[in-house]
């Protein structure tokens, strides 16, 4: 006799564990299946670190006011207006219940973490960070009665034309079928998948690193648009940056951060400079730069400083390459000494003098450099050399499944009867393109909420 | 490698993680310190200043449970635990007197053996005192007072001057400048961070998690009612001293007297603390404890004795229990100094000289 439950939700991040609750506290009977085992529970969420929620007023954890106008502003500059406008302001507004949402539930807040100080206003910071989060929605979850399963794998969904109707899966090498009235997709997105990155990215994909869980292959989604519900985004499209290249090649998160980029010279394969690493703070670059790594020849890059450059960048935790010359330095990245001893000449030509000054935009710049660095450039002169390795690294993909406001899939332009999806597999609806910190985890929290209750009130 | 530098080299491997993320900063000093520290020398700089953050860690396992890189990630992080056995090291290297350093390595063996070494010795005492009434003259009949206060003050005393000694070295390796140029909010603010046991609270004052993934105040809680038994049962030994010699009125007293007041709440509370405490010893996971864990269940058993023993003795008035009883008790509480002075007791003192060089470096 297979289990029926009014909702099952597939995925056991932020966005899954939201959606349970509330269809649980709308009085559902949930089963929440996660492909992980135990341990390694709650998906990407496990690596993040704070959500961005509209505010007008200053209640802690934040200070200051960010409004609705502010905040669709920034998102639309970010995306290039890549954006479903009436989903991305139902997003921004239902944001503001957020924190204490989560607070009812046993999440906890904290000031900005030292060296994101200028994120206090805009981002509200999970203390203890994603894990915490998770912990607290488990348990919450587990008290609510929902029936969670842990390595759930090699699920099938079953539809009857486009309703869902259960699934069979494997659970500790037992094949279990279930049934329930809707259906909540909230499984991530495919960015641990490399055959189908490599269907979209050739080769290149091997090069990339995957920031988070190697859960996330995408197979719920493949499944989706097979059963013929409408996909939002473009296959290249994600949100990616650039990170240490010696992390792991999945789940490395937030360690993996190479903050040095603005202060010296990034140099590819060939030894040439390819942008301008002054252009803006990092934390509003390394996105991009994530994708200008992927265009690189194999898809590395080295950040390189000198000894002027002090300890004002958070420490990596795997050690630079060090050379007392240039020439050691190209030898031990595998970069030709010639090209890089004339990029650098170039370069260092062109620095014109100024006052530098590494929480401004200063005024350090260069003058008649085909690759112009905008700010915070000095002179590349001072031995010991450290040069750090870039790699893209994937944190998740924005191709996914279109939804309506009511968290609802579509078949064409009709909205699905009883499926329904939230976080990352269908973020896709609101960032076409482009980032902005924290906002992956509001999505999750509103479409979670959303699909939550509409997954107990769909038309049977 | 010397055991303590190996685990140095891990707990500077696993800093080095937590210095790049962070996410823990919230919970408590440890963090903000170690962010303080350049971690990447690994000369006898850098293992002085691990001490330092090991004894800041008060074990409440909020950073294990919230860590996205504990086991089975394989960056394999777990501050709790490797602070655990850099501080069971530096335990070894701090504590006095130096031979005894048995009490670190082997405590339930070196309790256990102090205990029975005191109670025997107390028994033998009494039996050599001749056959008294026991009943009418109480316990200077079977122990003189005088017997008593030198033992115990020479304990005492001693006691006294092994924190000293200790207390001087971990100052000293700590670098921190003599206390009388320390600002008063170094003070203010470490004793104020000791006695709240904030670093019990998480972050967020819900607790510890050192029993499991929710965090409770019962770490916290259990380990204020042990204090404040403690003291209770302290004060009345000082009021009744007090009432011996300048008040003329020598033991026994009455239970709505002052120290039998003091002496009665004092067991009761310190009874309960301490057992709250065992149960915190036994139920927590054992990948926060490091391999040590008999050495804080040594002296919670020894509190938990003294309360009880010191409860029954005052019941055993009277009766034929009495010299038993009365042995049990001293020798229990003598073993109790012996940890003061070289036992877990002394991690107040370490943690209270890690606060204020806490606060002394984390300036106003």
């Amino acid at each position: 006799m297979p289990e029926h439950y009014d909702v099952i939700v597939i995925g056991g991040g932020h966005a899954g564990l939201t959606a349970a609750i509330t269809a649980a506290e709308n009085g559902a009977r949930v089963c929440m299946l996660e492909s992980a085992p135990r341990a390694m529970r709650g998906g990407n969420s496990r690596h993040t670190r704070n959500l961005r929620p509209v505010h007008v007023d200053t209640r802690p954890p934040m200070s200051g006011v960010y409004d609705q106008h502010e905040y669709l502003d920034d998102l639309l500059r970010v995306t290039g207006g890549k954006t479903n406008q009436s989903l991305a302001a139902l997003t921004l507004r239902e944001s503001a219940m957020a924190i204490e949402w989560l607070v009812q539930r046993g999440v906890r807040f904290q000031p900005p973490l030292s060296g994101t100080l200028h994120l206090g206003r805009t981002n509200a910071f999970f203390l203890g960070g994603g894990k915490a989060l998770v912990n607290a929605l488990y348990a919450f979850a587990e008290n609510l009665g929902i029936t969670i399963y842990y390595n759930a794998l090699d699920i099938q969904l079953e539809f009857v034309d486009t309703r869902f109707t259960g699934l069979s899966c494997q659970l500790n090498n037992v094949e279990q079928i279930m049934t329930s009235d809707s259906l909540v997709a909230a499984s991530g997105g495919f960015e641990a998948n490399l055959e189908w990155l490599t269907e979209i990215w050739g080769d290149a994909a091997s090069n990339f690193l995957i920031r988070g869980t190697p859960y996330n292959r995408g197979d719920i989604l493949k499944q989706l648009i097979r059963a013929g519900f409408r996909t939002v985004g473009e296959p290249h499209q994600c949100h990616a940056v650039a990170i240490d290249g010696r992390a792991p090649k999945f789940d490395g998160g937030i360690v993996s951060r190479v903050d040095c980029v603005p202060f010296g010279v990034v140099v590819n394969k060939n030894g040439e400079r390819f942008h301008d690493e002054g252009e803006d703070f990092w934390p509003k670059r390394y996105a991009s730069w994530g994708r200008l790594i992927a265009n690189q020849p194999e898809q590395v890059a080295w950040a390189i400083i000198d000894d002027k450059v002090g300890d004002i960048f958070m420490p990596t935790v795997s050690k630079p390459v060090v050379a007392n010359t240039i020439p050691g330095l190209a030898s031990q990245l595998g970069v030709s000494a010639d090209n890089l001893n004339q990029t650098l000449e170039h370069y260092n030509s062109a620095v014109r003098p100024g006052q530098f000054s590494p929480t401004e935009l200063d005024d350090c710049h260069t003058e008649n450099l085909a690759v112009k660095k905008s700010h915070w450039a000095q002179t590349l002169d001072k031995a010991p050399y450290r040069a750090y390795e870039l790699r893209c690294g994937i944190t998740f993909t924005y191709l996914g499944v279109a939804v309506d406001e009511r968290a609802r899939l579509m078949i064409g332009d009709e909205p699905s009867h009883n499926v329904f999806a939230a976080g990352e597999i269908m973020a896709g609806n609101v960032l076409g393109e482009g980032y902005l910190a924290g906002i992956g985890m509001t999505i999750g929290h509103v479409f979670g909420k959303i699909a939550g209750l509409q997954a107990t009130r769909h038309d049977s | 490698m010397t055991a303590s530098s190996t685990h140095a080299t891990e707990a500077a491997r696993i800093l080095n993680i937590c210095n790049a993320c962070r996410y823990c900063e919230g919970h408590c000093a440890v963090f903000p310190a170690a962010q303080l520290i350049p971690l990447a020398s690994q000369d006898d700089g850098a293992l002085v200043d691990l001490d330092y953050l090991s004894h800041l860690c008060h074990s409440c396992g909020a950073c294990y449970r919230h860590c996205q890189y504990a086991d089975p990630h394989e960056f394999s992080v777990n501050v709790p635990g490797v602070l655990a056995n850099l501080r069971m090291a530096s335990f070894e290297q701090l504590i006095r007197p130096r031979m005894l350093k048995m009490s670190v390595t082997h405590p339930l063996s070196f309790s256990l053996a102090s205990t029975l070494l005191f109670v025997t010795g107390f028994g033998l005492a009494m039996a050599s005192n001749g056959l008294t009434n026991e009943a009418a003259g109480g316990f200077y009949a079977l122990v003189p007072h005088t017997m008593m206060a030198s033992i115990f003050s020479l304990a005492a005393v001693l006691v006294v001057i092994c924190w000293t000694s200790s207390a001087r070295a971990f100052w000293r390796d700590l670098q921190l400048p003599w206390f009388t140029q320390l600002p008063t909010r170094v003070f203010t603010g470490a004793f104020s961070d000791a006695l709240s046991l904030k670093n019990l609270g998480g972050g967020h004052e819900l607790g510890c998690y050192e029993a499991g993934e929710q965090p409770s105040l019962f770490k916290r809680r259990a380990h204020h009612l042990t204090v404040t038994g403690f003291m209770l049962c302290f004060s009345a030994t000082c009021v009744a001293t007090i009432y011996h010699y300048l008040l003329d009125s020598p033991a026994p007293y009455h239970w709505f007297e002052l120290p039998k007041l003091l002496g009665i709440s004092g067991g009761i509370i310190l009874a309960v603390g301490a057992t709250g405490l065992l149960l915190v010893n036994t139920k927590a996971d054992d990948a926060l404890g490091g391999t040590n864990t008999g050495f804080g269940i040594a002296l919670t058993v020894l509190l938990l004795l003294t309360s009880v023993s010191g409860l029954v003795l005052m019941l055993a008035h009277n009766t034929q229990w009495l010299r038993v009883t009365l042995a049990l008790h001293l020798g229990i509480v003598l073993a109790l100094f012996v940890n003061f002075a070289c036992g877990k007791f002394t991690h107040g003192l370490y943690r209270t000289i890690a606060l204020i060089a806490y606060h002394h470096r984390a300036g106003p």
